[in-house]
């Protein structure tokens, strides 16, 4: 559309202010807005297609989860304790975005330090769910997620640790992928568990993700965890044939604990994948049930780590009054972390404290492995495998908010993908109860351009994914 | 393995987070439902399974020993919440 000059890129991106401006201040989905950056973006983006130098995304105005630094951009991660930061550099995903003329509309809301699956831990306020304005977006990245339903962007970032894109997306109604782990770079992403964190595009269609993993992966030097692979073009497999296809269902994500509507709206999404020629083979996952109690050691240990940068001195929040450095430390980080990021903060600092290393930690990284061979052992049965997203639709804002571990079992399809560093992908499948329900799909390592297909070509068949909420 | 009041003072001073005794009340019994949850695992014997630490097989990346980043002292420290010429100011330490 902007390539063939129907319309422009200050003009789209007006457009979206302005329903930002309209929607936003009920939705909560951004926490910062710049209009006069954004707009100077646009600008850029027009004279760049003037000149016939345009890609895919030149122009096109993307919301940014708050977890990417963005030079000059207020970059909070969710937090108090960064309530005040202005990022003094690019993150390695808002780096490729500008690189192609893409326009950053803003940084959407989530859960602080991406640690949450209803974005109501974040500093910033709940953020409402499009499809029921008394509901969770899911999260952590409900802003992104809420942004995307309610049609306030063309397309936004999220993050996964856990479930992080694929539940939101599911919660809301849209398409997310969490890409295999080292793909995207982490540079500039405000890391949670490292191990575990990936970054990818949540949007309306298969087709959209695709444009934007090609402009999001990429070897990143300054990510540790960045692999070195051949570039590959998303695209490519968009309009391959499903014949021959091999559909694994795990028994153990049809099993007690998924909401019965949901299943059923489910497996109706698998037989239209069925219908387009797919087989469909029986598999197992064994040690699902344990993803949850493994994912609870390693990324609270990894993010004690991680979050202990946050001490006053360098930057973010410092306490106004204290009696010494010590004092200075933990009072600063007391103020600056909500509750939930307190939690997670001290159950790794316990697990990994002398004389519960072995017990807790390096038991949960043998049964991490136990979970990735699960995968490998069911990819040679099938090529592809399917099940439910998250085990509800949206619940109520307050419901699961005072009981963390109630809250951790939504992820109990989704956890066990990040422990292996495979890709998972959302896609819209139907509703239950008029609630979006989400269809999970997991791929190989590396099988990106597969999922894509076989989510593109369920989309040609089905429009679940261009169904909008009321009064939007 | 249950927690008691002093384990989650102890492990919040590791943590250096201040606790008043009224958080730690509420901390203790959120903090032992997740304990709970996590004893989930001792059920599984996991003798010679080597630990995974990451998805990926892969080393760490050497590089050549030279400068890559340049001097940005005054940006960087334009976040801080105090410095003065040039130095991050933290309360006195050494008496």
């Amino acid at each position: 559309m902007l390539a063939a000059k129907e319309i422009s890129s200050v003009e789209m991106t007006r457009e979206f202010l302005k329903r930002i401006a309209l929607h936003n201040p009920e939705i909560n989905a951004f926490i910062t807005l710049d209009e006069a950056k954004t707009l100077t973006q646009a600008a850029v983006a027009d004279q760049r297609i003037a000149q016939g130098n345009t890609t895919p995304l030149t122009g096109i105005p993307i919301a940014q989860k708050d977890i990417f630094c963005a030079k000059g951009w207020r970059t909070t991660c969710g937090s108090k304790m960064l309530a005040n930061f202005t990022a003094p550099y690019d993150a390695g995903v808002i780096e490729r975005f500008d690189a192609v003329g893409a326009v950053n509309l803003g940084k959407t809301n989530m859960d602080e330090f991406a640690m949450g699956s209803s974005n109501e831990t974040s500093h910033f306020g709940n953020v409402q769910n499009p499809w029921d304005r008394a509901r969770v977006p899911g999260g952590s990245s409900g802003g992104s997620a809420a942004a995307v339903a309610a049609r306030l962007c063309a397309a936004a970032t999220g993050t996964d640790t856990g479930g992080s894109i694929r539940q939101p997306a599911s919660l809301c109604g849209f398409s997310g992928l969490k890409p295999t782990y080292g793909l995207v770079s982490r540079y500039g992403m405000i890391a949670f568990a490292s191990s575990l964190d990936q970054a990818g595009p949540m949007a309306k269609s298969c087709g959209d993700m695709a444009l934007m993993m090609n402009v999001m992966t990429g070897f990143d030097e300054r990510d540790s965890t960045s692999l070195n692979r051949e570039k590959e073009d998303y695209t490519r497999d968009l309009n391959r044939p499903l014949a021959g296809l091999k559909v694994g269902l795990p028994k153990e994500y049809f099993a007690e604990g998924l909401d019965g509507a949901v299943g059923k709206v489910v497996q109706e999404a698998i037989s239209e994948h069925r219908k387009l020629g797919a087989e469909i083979v029986d598999i197992s996952l064994p040690n699902t049930r344990l993803s949850i109690p493994v994912y609870y050691v390693l990324a609270p240990a990894e993010a004690s780590s991680n979050l202990s940068r946050y001490d006053g001195v360098r930057y973010g929040h410092r306490a106004a009054e204290y009696d010494d450095l010590m004092d200075m430390y933990c009072k600063s980080r007391n103020e600056g972390f909500g509750s939930e990021v307190k939690r997670r903060i001290m159950i790794g600092t316990y697990v990994l404290s002398a004389g519960y290393y072995d017990a807790y930690y390096l038991k949960a990284q043998q049964i991490r492995r136990l979970i990735a061979q699960d995968f490998t052992e069911a990819f040679k049965k099938c090529d592809i495998i399917m099940g439910p997203t998250a085990p509800s639709t949206a619940f109520k804002i307050g419901e699961k908010a005072d009981d963390p571990v109630s809250m951790y079992l939504q992820d109990i399809y989704t956890i066990a993908v990040n422990l292996a560093g495979l890709p998972g992908m959302n896609i819209p499948a139907g509703f239950a109860n008029g609630l979006p329900v989400g269809l999970q799909i997991i791929g190989n390592y590396f099988d990106e351009a597969r999922m894509l297909n076989i989510g593109h070509a369920y989309q040609q068949v089905t429009d679940w994914h261009t169904r909008m909420p009321e009064g939007i | 393995m249950s927690l008691n009041i002093t384990d989650v003072k102890r492990i919040a001073h590791l943590a250096r987070i201040e606790v008043s005794d009224l958080d730690a009340e509420s901390y203790l019994a959120k903090l032992s439902s997740i304990i709970n949850l996590i004893e989930q695992m001792q059920a599984v014997d996991t003798t010679g399974i080597t630990p995974m630490s990451h998805s990926q097989d892969v080393v760490q990346r050497l590089r050549e020993d030279v400068v890559t980043e340049t001097d940005q002292r005054e940006l960087f420290q334009s976040v801080a919440p105090a410095v003065e010429n040039g130095l991050y100011l933290v309360p006195r330490v050494i008496e």
